[in-house]
């Protein structure tokens, strides 16, 4: 078993990233995930990992480089955020298209302007039809585990498919936190050697990402669609087998004090712990609440979703972006549509939270409770409120 | 009032009677916008005296300050269009120049200044550089190089010395640096010229020769970062930097600019190196047109309309 040891968390990703064999690195500094690069570039440098690190122009470079990397058959890894991740946008969905197992660390990190470097969602929002599988962590001991896992489930030959790793920025990346680091011969154990599927081969030549117009286009996003739906199995399988082999085993929607719940609320990403604390808090006075934490983004856990909200009265749905003129928040758009055919569903209300790294704490989960309570009338229920907001 | 008179330590302070010292107010305070201070950079930092520099050049430059636009890019030069009291533009990280093309088209008798790094204008954003100057677009762009990334932690930058540590290059630096002032005028720049901080004179001199310039002036400005850049290479502070940029520069006016890369062992070259009559953008397109479609057009910009 890995020592428990306290680091910083986009070190410590890197330290993972570090045991995955990894063959090619790309990176472009940007807070808050500048540590992550610069901690990889003194691992290939202290020779703990024999990887190509190549310190490209550009994020938009970045992604282009690990797109070359990975079609000639090497696993990369590139780490991101925010303004940068919208650079590689582009990319995006060609690197899915291939179907090119790269992994990505994301410190995500509120989107200009006004320029700003703390915490939101509003960075991985946008690129939510780009293919990619989005997973998202919550705390130290699961960027770790999830940075290794992504390897895992993206290289596998059902999925083959990019993964993100969404790890919020500063209130993850930067803090020092405890955790269990797996040893190597642990990660070489779970993580078998790369064995591309569909790459460039010299006796084999192939052209990647060639012309295709409409005689073949839909069919080739029908494929990209029905592949990206059928990696939800392996995610799990993946998660399954990591938590026999760690012991800690992850899931897609995970929970906490949901099962008898009369109103939950759901989070992705860090703010789930502080959120827990507001559970108890509540259970404490007497209040049936419960958590849902949204770890898999893409492909959307429908069933699993559905599971957990049980017989939930009324549901909050915390957002860390707005889809301006829309429909609130996207992460509320999205449930809201999953449960639409449901016959019982809950109320549903979306609070959008935390924008630009403002911080929301105990008593704030509790006050957005306490308001969705107060509503006997269900006047609020559908529609969206800034949380906190000053008018 | 001669300066030393006010110059008291702090253990002499409450024995002096202070009312009697008029307050200096700093010469170019009215450039600056004084709420957004106090600035973000680091003591020893070169940024602060490229500003002072510019700020002075502006004031003494007769122009109307409602007619200058500052425009700046991402990092720590990127902050510059910030704290100047002029219009400014905070661009994403590499446009600072396309933004300034649009700006400068969009009100051609305007007088756009881009300020940005190093890593900003030419790795990013390098691309945009090299066709504004190919374009000749009437602007003047500030480059202050201080070899590296400062703002996110200073990782290697395409400006980094070789064998120099950065953090992304933990063992010294094996990519060959950019001689700027090469790329500028292989690319078409008008007028290209390097300086130092050390050299706050000369740079004065060479911002304002720079606005005057009709088409597209580049100045590069040699610059310390004395917390990720002299720190990691065990270079000294700021005030050592500027001593070697003293000690260490050689002034060749007109030098071929292939002759100016910025190496571990040779003198540093400064001056003006290109100094060219080309037609603007503006003035290319007024020409081209007018003499396809004769009467039919009518020019827009340029030397053609006096604003």
């Amino acid at each position: 078993m890995g020592k428990r040891i306290g680091m910083e968390v986009a070190v410590a990703v890197a330290e993972a990233v570090g045991l995955c064999n990894i063959d090619m690195a790309a990176v472009y500094p940007i807070t808050p995930q500048s540590h992550i690069a610069e901690h990889l570039s003194d691992l290939v440098a202290d020779g703990h990992i024999d990887c190509e690190f190549v310190t490209v122009e550009s994020e938009h470079s970045a992604m282009s480089a690990v797109i070359g990397a990975s079609g000639a058959g090497a696993r990369s890894y590139t780490a991101t955020s925010s303004q940068g991740l919208m650079l590689m946008h582009e990319l995006l969905p060609i690197a899915s298209a291939m179907r090119l197992p790269i992994v990505m660390g994301i410190a995500n990190r509120a989107v200009s302007g006004p320029l700003n470097i703390l915490n939101d969602h509003s960075d991985i929002m946008p690129q939510r039809d780009a293919g990619w599988i989005a997973l998202f962590v919550e705390n130290a001991q699961e960027a770790v585990d999830l940075s290794i896992a992504a390897f895992k489930i993206a290289e596998h030959k059902d999925v083959m498919l990019p993964v993100s790793v969404n790890i919020d920025g500063f209130q993850l990346t930067h803090m020092v936190e405890p955790f269990e680091m797996p040893t190597q011969e642990e990660v070489n154990e779970f993580l078998p050697p790369f064995v591309p599927h569909a790459t460039l081969h010299p006796s084999k030549p192939v052209t990647m990402g060639a012309f295709a117009m409409s005689d073949y286009f839909t069919e080739i996003m029908k494929a990209k669609d029905e592949a990206v739906k059928a990696s939800k199995k392996v995610i799990q399988q993946v998660f399954d087998e990591w938590g026999e082999k760690f012991g800690r085993p992850y899931k897609l929607v995970e929970t906490y004090k949901a099962d008898d719940a009369d109103v939950m609320m759901l989070t992705m990403g860090s703010m789930g712990e502080t959120a827990q604390m507001a559970i108890d808090e509540l259970r404490a006075k007497g209040v049936k609440a419960g958590l849902v934490k949204l770890r898999l983004w893409r492909p959307f856990p429908f069933e699993e979703l559905k599971a957990v909200i049980g017989n939930a009265k009324k549901l909050i749905v915390t957002d860390r972006a707005c889809s301006f003129g829309g429909p609130g928040g996207p992460v509320f758009s999205e449930i809201k549509s999953a449960l639409y055919a449901e016959a019982r569903r809950p109320l549903i209300y979306n609070y959008i939270i935390g924008l630009g790294g403002r911080d929301v704490q105990v008593k704030e989960f509790v006050g957005m409770f306490e308001n969705v309570l107060a509503d006997t009338a269900n006047k609020a229920a559908d529609t969206y409120e800034f949380w906190g907001v000053r008018e | 009032m001669n300066p030393t008179e006010i110059m008291v330590s702090d253990a002499d302070e409450k024995d002096v009677d202070t009312s009697r010292v008029a307050p200096i107010e700093n010469p170019v305070l009215s450039m600056l916008r004084q709420d957004r201070l106090p600035h973000i950079w680091c003591p020893g930092c070169g940024i602060g005296t490229v500003v002072n520099c510019f700020s002075r050049a502006l004031m003494s430059s007769g122009h109307d300050m409602n007619n200058v636009a500052v425009v700046s890019g991402i990092g720590c030069t990127g902050r510059v269009a910030g704290y100047m009291n002029l219009d400014s533009f905070h661009t994403t990280h590499g446009r600072s120049i396309p933004f300034a093309t649009g700006l400068r088209l969009a009100n051609p008798g305007l007088k756009v200044v881009v300020f940005s790094g190093d890593g900003d204008l030419f790795a990013i954003g390098g691309n945009h550089f090299l066709h504004a100057a190919r374009r000749n677009l009437d602007m003047l762009i500030v480059c202050v190089n201080n070899f590296t990334y400062g703002m996110t932690g200073g990782q290697v930058a395409p400006t980094t010395p070789l064998k120099s540590t950065q953090s992304t290059m933990p063992f010294g630096n094996f990519e060959p640096p950019m001689n700027l002032p090469f790329v500028a005028d292989a690319a078409g720049a008008s007028y290209v010229a390097r300086w130092t901080v050390f050299h706050i004179r000369q740079l004065v001199r060479a911002m304002k020769e720079g606005m005057e310039h009709k088409g597209f002036s580049f100045i590069e400005i040699m610059s310390p970062c004395p917390t990720l850049y002299l720190r990691r290479n065990k270079l000294g502070d700021g005030v050592d930097q500027v001593r070697y940029f003293k000690e260490h520069s050689v002034l060749k006016n007109g030098a071929n600019t292939q002759d100016v890369a910025i190496t571990a062992t040779d003198p540093i070259v400064v001056g003006t190196f290109v100094e060219r009559e080309r037609p603007t953008w503006l003035d290319s397109r007024n020409a081209q047109l007018t003499a396809t479609l004769g009467d039919r057009f009518v020019p827009y910009g340029g030397q053609n309309v006096q604003k």
